[in-house]
């Protein structure tokens, strides 16, 4: 579980968090929504560590980042997965390079059982023929895959994705999201996605917290972001025809 | 104020590079890479222009001598000081900064555009270290290529010395053996070294610390180019004063 209290973050004169407070439960799949620019990466950010806020708190499971030592804030950042926006894969190394990587840096495995982890995370991301290829050599979905592969290989706590099907066609931002989702149960694990794709919210949403300009302005699991009346939030997801139909017909079954 | 901050976070970043040091096993891989990156891969272009620019020394100062009174050794006399002092360890560096500098400026630059950096810090990763230190120990390889830059640039004096007509073969050597003073080429290879750490540092900076996309790595590699360039300048000036004053 991770809890975010009243964090506040600028950039010189840029107020980009403005107090924001919530829980992201551990083995649900957390979403933060919002439009571009709305402090989602910022947030995200905060809570790998790699930003401290400037105000507020965030502890992982009761261990608040900003008052742990270096050395135990490294060990936090090892149960931490991320899932980038653009894969950020290491374009140097193939994909069994990449999944290997951790390992390589923070464990004393030998290489044989480095690999046969590597392997066995490979094919829970359904991806069993692309070990030797490099990242350029490989679709932006099986990319996206293999970043997840990279995240989950330490065995993480928390799992951090930074809009995870950007840039993919619809069917495989499901099966991403389907992914995530699992893992997230397999796991049993804290994840935290950052998306503005309604998809995702549809199909993944157990916890969504919709930020705007820093601020977040409402809070609530799927079905309740169906029946809100947050004007922020409805003019947000359900900004296309298709998305106020969906609205219609899940009021009108419930009804 | 801005060069002041800028120089501050170069001190920072120096410190960084040194903390929480890689794994070995992954370090010596690394640095085996760099090696063969950026000494060896850049054996080839020195050779070539240490070559010519070796010969142009030896034909312009042929063509300089008009005077009977200067003996005719002179010609391998100045085409070696030329390459020991200044050329090989100076100028080369300068061309290292274009070759090499911008390979590691937008190599680090592409990976902090494409967020590989905020990768490698999330998973705990020391990224200065892990990107930068290889790239030091590499170039402290770098006066063996500066060695072979010296003897090429005084064999191509040597070639168009003799067999462009301006000198005998016997006078030409007479000339490199002349007056030879060994701390000079200890002078030489003390530039060296402080030019290579020059050339692994500030080009890492400025991939490190860039911001924005494609447009600004090609950006951030011609004023590391610039930069680097300036520094080896005024370095050279103040060694030499040093050193030789």
């Amino acid at each position: 579980m991770i809890e975010v209290k009243n964090v506040h973050k600028s950039f010189g004169d840029a107020y980009i968090l403005k107090g924001i407070s919530t829980v992201f439960d551990k083995g649900k799949t957390n979403l933060v929504i919002g439009q571009s620019g709305s402090g989602k990466t910022v947030l995200i950010k905060c809570l790998l560590g790699l930003f401290s806020p400037d105000k507020g708190s965030i502890s992982h499971d009761g261990k608040i980042y900003s008052q742990l030592s270096p050395k135990e804030q490294r060990n936090l950042r090892q149960d931490m997965g991320m899932v980038f926006q653009g894969s950020a894969l290491f374009d140097s190394m193939t994909v069994e390079g990449n999944v290997m990587f951790p390992l390589e840096m923070f464990t004393k495995q030998s290489q044989s059982e480095m690999r046969d982890r590597a392997d066995f995370v490979l094919k829970r991301v359904n991806l069993d023929d692309a070990h030797k290829k490099y990242p350029s050599e490989i679709s932006g979905g099986m990319q996206k895959r293999v970043a997840i592969a990279r995240a989950i290989v330490m065995n993480p706590k928390y799992l951090f994705c930074d809009e995870p099907n950007s840039g993919l066609d619809p069917r495989t931002a499901i099966i991403i999201d389907n992914l995530i989702q699992e893992i997230t149960k397999e796991y049993d694990i804290t994840t935290v996605v950052n998306t503005h794709d309604m998809n995702s919210v549809m199909e993944i949403g157990e916890k969504i917290v919709f930020l705007k300009n820093g601020i977040k302005e409402w809070e609530g699991t799927k079905d309740e972001i169906f029946k809100t009346d947050n004007e922020a939030v409805t003019n947000f997801v359900y900004s296309s025809e298709l998305f106020k139909k969906v609205r219609q017909m899940y009021i009108e079954e419930r009804n | 104020m801005g060069y002041l901050a800028s120089i501050g976070s170069y001190a920072i970043m120096i410190v960084e590079v040194f903390r929480k040091p890689t794994k070995w096993r992954i370090m010596k891989s690394l640095i085996l890479k760099e090696i063969d990156e950026l000494i060896y891969g850049s054996l080839g272009i020195l050779i070539f222009i240490s070559f010519f620019i070796g010969g142009v020394v030896a034909i312009q100062t042929a063509l300089n001598i008009t005077s009977e009174l200067i003996p005719k050794n002179l010609v391998g006399f100045a085409t070696r000081q030329s390459i020991i002092l200044e050329f090989a360890p100076t100028f080369c560096s300068i061309i290292m900064a274009g070759k090499v500098g911008s390979y590691i400026t937008s190599s680090i630059g592409t990976m902090r555009v494409t967020e590989q950096i905020d990768a490698l810090e999330v998973m705990g990763v020391n990224a200065l270290n892990y990107l930068v230190f290889p790239k030091i120990i590499a170039l402290l390889l770098y006066p063996f290529i500066i060695a072979i830059s010296m003897y090429v640039g005084i064999f191509g004096g040597w070639v168009a010395g003799v067999f462009g007509g301006f000198s005998t073969s016997a006078d030409f050597i007479e000339g490199v053996q002349l007056d030879f003073i060994p701390f000079h080429v200890t002078y030489a290879f003390i530039k060296t070294l402080v030019f290579a750490f020059i050339l692994a540092t500030i080009p890492s900076f400025h991939g490190f610390y860039m911001k924005g996309g494609a447009l600004e790595v090609g950006k951030a590699a011609t004023t590391s180019f610039v930069w680097t360039s300036v520094v080896i300048i005024i370095l050279n000036y103040i060694l030499t004063q040093l050193l030789l004053g």
